[in-house]
């Protein structure tokens, strides 16, 4: 078969993790930010610009787990028990925050408790999220289809830098979101905290991308071998470009170019992950094709995705249309 | 305590105590989503306004139980690969494309039109909204579709081959689907999930009738649900008994354990009750029908049906606990089915249904009965086709992850903490929205963004003007 399915497989589980990454970016880092906002009517606005979103974005991590799981079932069985501690904590966190959407407007005494969960929950997410790339980054040792490592490899200097990392990043998301959803003091105090976590996840970008090639020779190769280096030398030239549009946008008071300049961030980071890592799923040693599912099952996935996939994407994008616009702090159901 | 036993108990407590805390709120949602589309539907057809406050009413209920169900069901997804890695590495080719096709042709559409339904009302037409509450309802039965299979091809494998790494490896994908168990499986379900649903606005219904029996709301709920315990309560009986003559076939074992049955017989008995000892092997204290059991399994009062001891001992499932939880799944069943019958009586009076207290006491009582049900349900098949995950192949005990005990006990433990908390918390929500009159519901609640208005001057002018 001259079709590489592992290959198209491998690209589609990407673009999950990505969706996952760019759409729950902004509604767990609207939660990071939650806390900070004082006035009870920010904190309605807030958690209102994503509610009728955020379960279609978590949608997506589902997806990315569940892929996997159907593609590269290996990979799967290797990620999850070496990351065990960072992912149920995950889970737990994704729990309370989730419910918090619905709780918060069924009680007035118990309010304070379901705004801690949702922000202790989306903030809890986030770095466990950040740990866990962290320590996929850093490689998963593997014997004999199954891990080989210790139970707590996911904790060291790297991981922990990585899971502050996102924190910021997400909450950069979340910060140009509500610029972009918001008007008045809200939207002002949301302008001064997108220019504070923009300079600082571009430093720990910078950190991290420094770090990232001397934690492995194939990543060091990938990166600084001639000619590739010529190829991925592309990526933090463009970094540059989204940094220029973060700044002027946020200067300029734009709505929506600070939003998308952080996205494109986030996609480019993302990007340059995938340059370091292909053609490993799980590194160092496990690749695509080692992990992979017989092609019976990606091929008959892949129908599917290739019909539905689209549909999501088209009806996202309606969901996310009917609710265009600023936020009205008046709307809502509850 | 936990910390005495062994990974894989834990594990599997671990995996119990997760999924039955899920499949509560699924078990509702299937049913209140198709509840919700037609009480909109009937709103669109007879304009009548009892319908809107009933959508109004049930779909702030519904989005407290589905926000539940999404949370602890990104937890699922997970725990296949926390937990039962060797299982995952090993079944994932065969069911992982079952669930990747539930997740994108599901739960994406669930997620993207619940938005639209929950908060989008004054932003759509009538008909895009009415669109969404039909697209969320139909997600929750593909939903259901797809992991009913993907159980369903645990308990009888079909479609496969094992290649050299030891993967189960799909060969027929309609095989795979459509395994033996899966169409009595899902119809099983599916009905279970209405009933679950039916009883429990019949429940509230009863209860708001107990205080006013003149609440219009209270009675068009109540009738609706009544209808539905009358005419699906018999209908999943049978379903019940053709899922029964299809586990009789392919797992015996599980039906042995279920009846109580050690010994095999030729005109084996109906035990209504006794204590069946798993050690001693044999069933105390019987209460028992002659030759009924074979009557009902087999359709001849003769004919044999195989006890536990026809399979060796590592092979067969704890009869103690499947025999009781089956009982209890048909009590309530039956119980369910009285109920309905009861109401067909009174409807024969007019409106005896709004007035007979008994019944509503009764109606109120049985409100929790379906997920009592369903739980029983499940742990009946599913510790029935103990020791296996994948039936006959695959035992439970090769199927866990290298985790060590005390890893899985405190996740175990933060597990119960986070969800006795999360989920009382939310059925407590859930009751109080159910104490609330279903009559003139406001389509906001009074305690929400709008409250803000007060607060900001500004905006509630505007508001007002």
């Amino acid at each position: 078969m001259a079709i590489d399915l592992p290959f198209i497989w491998a690209g589609l589980i990407a673009f999950a993790v990505l969706a996952y990454v760019i759409l729950d970016g902004f509604d767990l880092g609207v939660g990071i930010l939650f806390p900070l906002a004082k006035k009870e009517h920010d904190r309605d606005v807030m958690m209102n610009s994503v509610a009728p979103v955020w379960d279609g974005n978590e949608t997506w991590l589902v997806l990315g787990g569940g892929g996997l799981l159907a593609v590269f079932p290996l990979a799967y069985a290797l990620i999850m028990p070496a990351l065990y501690a960072p992912l149920i904590a995950m889970l737990l966190a994704l729990v309370l925050r989730g419910v918090a959407f619905e709780f918060r407007w069924r009680t007035k005494r118990g309010q304070f408790l379901w705004d801690w969960a949702f922000s202790g929950g989306s903030l809890v997410a986030t770095f466990a999220q950040g740990m866990a790339l962290g320590a996929l980054v850093q490689g998963i040792p593997v014997v004999n289809r199954t891990y080989a490592g210790g139970w707590w490899d996911w904790v060291s200097p790297f991981t922990l830098l990585t899971g502050v990392a996102l924190v910021m990043g997400y909450a950069l998301l979340g910060a140009t979101w509500l610029v972009m959803k918001t008007e008045g003091e809200l939207q002002e105090t949301s302008r001064k905290q997108a220019w504070v976590t923009g300079v600082a996840t571009i430093a720990l970008i910078g950190a991290v991308s420094l770090w990232t090639p001397f934690l492995e020779p194939l990543y060091f190769a990938r990166w600084f071998a001639w000619p590739a280096m010529l190829f991925s030398a592309i990526v933090p030239l463009l970094v540059l470009v989204c940094i220029y549009g973060l700044y002027t946008g946020l200067r300029d008071k734009s709505d929506y170019r600070p939003f998308f300049s952080s996205l494109g961030l986030f996609v480019l980071c993302f990007v340059g992950l995938g340059i370091s890592f292909y053609p490993y799923i799980v590194p160092p040693s496990l690749s695509i094709w080692d992990a992979a599912a017989p092609d019976k099952s990606l091929g008959f996935l892949l129908v599917g995705a290739l019909i539905l996939i689209p549909l999501i994407l088209a009806y996202t994008a309606y969901s996310y249309w009917v609710f265009r616009g600023k936020v009205d702090p008046h709307e809502g159901y509850h | 305590m936990l910390f005495d036993f062994d990974a894989l108990t834990l594990a599997r407590m671990q995996f119990a105590f997760t999924m039955s805390f899920h499949i509560i709120f699924p078990a509702f949602s299937i049913g209140l989503a198709s509840y919700l589309a037609v009480l909109e539907g009937l709103w669109l057809w007879k304009s009548e306004q009892v319908y809107r406050d009933l959508f109004n009413y049930w779909k702030k209920i519904f989005a407290v139980a589905f926000g539940m169900g999404v949370v602890s069901g990104i937890v699922m997804s997970y725990q296949f690969g926390t937990n039962w890695s060797v299982f995952s590495d090993k079944a994932g080719p065969v069911i992982g494309p079952l669930m990747g096709y539930e997740v994108l042709s599901a739960f994406f559409l669930e997620a993207g039109f619940l938005g639209v339904m929950l908060f989008g009302e004054k932003r759509v037409g009538p008909g895009l909204h009415y669109f969404a509450t039909l697209m969320v309802a139909v997600g929750t039965l593909i939903s259901a579709t797809w992991i009913l299979s993907v159980n369903s091809w645990m308990q009888t494998p079909a479609g496969f081959s094992i290649n050299a790494a030891g993967q189960f490896v799909p060969e027929d994908w309609w095989a795979v689907i459509f395994n033996p168990s899966f169409p009595y499986r899902f119809v099983h379900m599916v009905l279970a999930a209405y009933l679950t649903t039916a009883f429990v606005v019949s429940g509230i219904g009863a209860w708001h009738l107990l205080k006013d029996t003149t609440s219009r709301g209270a009675r068009v709920m109540f009738s609706m649900a009544m209808w539905m315990a009358a005419l699906v309560a018999p209908i999943q009986i049978f379903a019940g008994d053709l899922h029964g003559l299809n586990t009789l076939e392919y797992q015996p074992a599980k039906v042995a354990a279920m009846e109580g049955h050690y010994d095999t017989h030729a005109g084996a008995p109906l035990i209504l009750f006794g204590i069946p000892d798993d050690e001693a092997e044999v069933t105390r204290y019987q209460l028992a029908i002659p030759k009924l059991g074979s009557l009902i399994l087999t359709h001849h009062a003769d004919g044999e049906v195989k006890g536990l001891k026809a399979f060796l001992k590592e092979q067969r499932p704890p009869a103690e606990i499947v025999f009781w939880s089956f009982r209890l799944m048909v009590g309530i069943g039956f119980l369910m089915l009285g109920i309905g019958l009861w109401s067909l009586l009174r409807r024969l009076q007019k409106n005896k249904l709004y007035e007979d207290r008994w019944l509503h006491r009764a109606a109120l009582l049985m409100g929790p009965s379906g997920f009592v049900a369903v739980l029983a349900g499940w742990v009946t098949t599913e510790v029935g086709r103990q020791p296996y995950t994948v039936y006959g192949l695959l035992t439970t005990a090769q199927s866990a992850s290298p985790i060590a005990a005390p890893a899985v006990a405190t996740s175990l433990v933060a597990f119960i903490i986070v969800y006795f908390f999360v989920f009382g918390a939310g059925v407590f929500y859930i009751l109080r929205l159910c104490g609330k009159s279903p009559d003139h519901v406001p389509p906001e609640i009074e305690h929400g963004p709008s409250h803000a208005a007060g607060i900001n001057p500004g905006p509630a002018l505007k508001a007002g003007g």
